[in-house]
């Protein structure tokens, strides 16, 4: 049976409104995501994915930031019309998020006792005592030895990899339902990311929660998640199961990502990089916001911004190669 | 920690030694003569030149300093030319006037500063920013004793609220067990007395509290304002906490380091005596008592008050230093 989805992006948008221009840093993303699923969403640096994040989070600064458009429906209600108050209870409880620097995501003058119990205290009416006893088992649970005598520590007494763990746990205080973790291990060594990445598959199995991987690297991507979003420039360009679109990518700049993956069995002495930079999210090239950077553009793609369309099933794409085919009219 | 208040105050000797000889020798290389200043200008050669010699100045400079450093050895702070009464006594209702005026001028500082602050940096931009910040401009440059003069002029002579200057009305009694009126009226219970001390406190601390209260406002917003865009406020809004915890504990804990450094400063500036502020307000606190002594060339009192202002100033400095400590935990003291 087809489960529900527990939170749903509906068409997105967040603005930044600057001195220089609107900076449409998120414009018109939707998806959707089951209990227990992994989403990733993948993009390089400005594509818009943490902003996306934030803003299912309500955590973004006004001003300069607004949603201006779209819905984020969390259990069918729309959280851009919950109030401040609601809001907050909703954070940290059934929706909860894990950033990306575990060095500077802690406050560093409170030891992690005072920083889990605040949160556990916050959303559960439990006596510091049963709180500090939730706190032990959440960090023996994230694996951190000797977790109740830990709990005394700084953040600057746990090395890198134990902060992030620190904060998984903090982030799974109350059991939420949607954990957001925004490139979860692009701060830590390669061994390390290995271990966190085991431990966020490890936690949603035994807990059952839905997870949004942010990432930049299509490998975390491969390992951990069911479904992916590729986005570019504020937009998704490429929406599928995860086998589907390393087996068969469709938009160009998906290809380009793919190509500049070292692989270990043809070594080359350069990698391939997608030529060029991200467009300026505040003057957005006329048509495909790709295009400049992309290699098979045609003259049509400078002028039509193509659709976000599911041209085989379950496969979402937004380019005009795929339209001519089917010979679509827009 | 034990180790390193003993070694900080194993420092403070050579600290007192340089800070008496600097004292010494600037008061003995002003010109002006203390017998002079004593006896008058009609007063004839011979008794000035007994004076002198009864008061040791004939000396050498070392002998004299010698017998200061002795003295002091000894816990003997010297004897007032003018007075001729120890320093001790002079001090000991002196000391407690300026430390009273301080810490009442510094909980006004502190309290409106950082709330003023704090509040800019959270609303930055707003209406009350742009006041509190214009205000904290004007308080770091208005001249003390024009401001207090003005005190004077609009609250004491014009509305008659508030008392011009002393730190009791005359008539009124207060039993000094420690010298600070505020706790002695507490501790005799008697609230006349409180109010009377309170009313002649509140101008002078007013007028005192102004530049220190802006300097705490200024560095507090933009310490504040640095914090407030680091990674764990964000994930202090992410745990969904209040605000006000996010702002006073998760922020302001973080913020508070360089406005401690500031008041710390200030506090010990303002403990090494007003003198504007004491001279305005006629308080009887050590700020007007030095400079009494200095144009009275009272040598025994100008050095020996300097160098307990020194031993102050190094206490307020370590106090500073260890509640760093207290709010940063990463700061090694050792």
């Amino acid at each position: 049976m087809e489960q529900e989805p527990i939170l749903q992006v509906e068409n997105l948008h967040t603005h930044f409104f600057t001195k220089s221009g609107v900076v449409k840093a998120v414009d018109g993303v939707s998806f959707d995501i089951k209990p227990g699923e992994t989403l990733g969403i993948v993009g390089e640096s400005g594509s818009g994915k943490s902003i996306t994040a934030m803003s299912i989070m309500r955590l973004i600064k006004d001003p300069p930031g607004k949603i201006v458009d779209g819905r984020v429906l969390f259990k069918g209600e729309n959280l851009l019309e919950k109030s401040k108050k609601e809001m907050r209870s909703i954070r940290g409880n059934q929706i909860s998020m894990v950033f990306q620097d575990p060095m500077t995501s802690l406050n560093p003058v409170f030891t992690v006792e005072k920083q889990m119990v605040e949160t556990i205290q916050t959303h559960r009416k439990v006596s510091k005592k049963e709180a500090i006893d939730r706190a032990v088992e959440l960090l023996d649970l994230v694996g951190i030895p000797s977790a109740r005598s830990r709990l005394k520590s700084y953040p600057h007494e746990f090395s890198g990899g134990m902060r992030q763990r620190v904060m998984i746990a903090l982030a799974l205080s109350c059991d939420p339902e949607v954990l957001i973790a925004d490139e979860p291990t692009t701060a830590l060594d390669v061994t390390i990311q290995a271990q966190i990445l085991e431990l966020l598959e490890r936690l949603q199995k035994e807990l059952g929660m839905a997870i949004v991987m942010i990432t930049h690297d299509l490998g975390v991507v491969a390992e951990v998640c069911d479904r992916v979003m590729v986005m570019y420039a504020g937009k998704p360009v490429e929406f599928s199961e995860v086998t589907e679109l390393f087996d068969h990518p469709k938009h160009p700049y998906t290809w380009g990502l793919m190509s500049s993956i070292p692989q270990i069995k043809n070594r080359q002495d350069r990698l391939e990089a997608i030529s060029g930079l991200p467009p300026d999210l505040r003057d957005l090239p006329q048509g495909c916001s790709f295009a400049p950077r992309c290699k098979h553009a045609m003259d049509k793609c400078h002028e039509v911004d193509p659709a976000f369309r599911e041209h085989i099933p379950a496969h979402h794409v937004r380019c005009l190669l795929y339209e001519e085919k089917e010979e679509v009219t827009t | 920690m034990l180790n390193y208040i003993i070694r900080r105050l194993v420092m403070l000797i050579p600290v007192l030694l340089g800070v008496s000889i600097l004292t010494f020798s600037m008061i003995h290389m002003i010109p002006g003569d203390p017998a002079r200043s004593m006896l008058g200008t009609k007063a004839n050669e011979k008794a000035l030149t007994e004076l002198r010699e009864e008061l040791g100045l004939n000396d050498p400079y070392l002998v004299q300093y010698g017998k200061f450093l002795g003295d002091l050895a000894q816990g003997d702070l010297g004897t007032s030319f003018k007075t001729k009464a120890p320093v001790s006594d002079e001090l000991e209702s002196r000391l407690p006037a300026t430390i009273e005026l301080t810490l009442f001028a510094m909980a006004i500082a502190m309290v409106v500063g950082v709330l003023a602050g704090v509040i800019s940096a959270v609303k930055q931009y707003s209406w009350f920013d742009n006041l509190s910040m214009t205000g904290a401009l004007f308080g770091v440059s208005i001249p003390i004793f024009w401001l207090g003069l003005m005190m004077i002029w609009l609250f004491s002579v014009k509305l008659g609220w508030l008392p011009a200057s002393g730190r009791l009305s005359s008539g009124v009694e207060i039993e000094a067990i420690t010298h600070f009126y505020l706790l002695d009226s507490i501790l005799t219970l008697n609230w006349s007395g409180f109010a009377d001390v309170f009313k002649h406190l509140l101008m002078p601390g007013v007028a005192l509290a102004t530049i220190p209260m802006a300097i705490i406002a200024l560095m507090t917003r933009s310490s504040m304002l640095e914090v407030m865009n680091q990674d764990y406020i964000r994930t202090a809004d992410a745990k969904g906490l209040a605000t006000y915890l996010v702002v006073f504990q998760h922020a302001l804990k973080n913020a508070f380091l360089p406005v401690l450094t500031v008041i710390g400063l200030q506090f010990g500036f303002l403990l090494g005596g007003a003198v504007l502020t004491e001279t305005i307000f006629s308080w009887p606190g050590i700020g007007r008592f030095v400079l009494q002594s200095i144009l009275a060339r009272d040598y025994p009192v100008v050095q020996s008050t300097i160098l307990v202002i020194a031993v102050i100033f190094v206490f307020v400095n370590l106090i500073t230093d260890i509640l760093y400590k207290y709010i940063d935990p990463r700061i090694s003291l050792d």
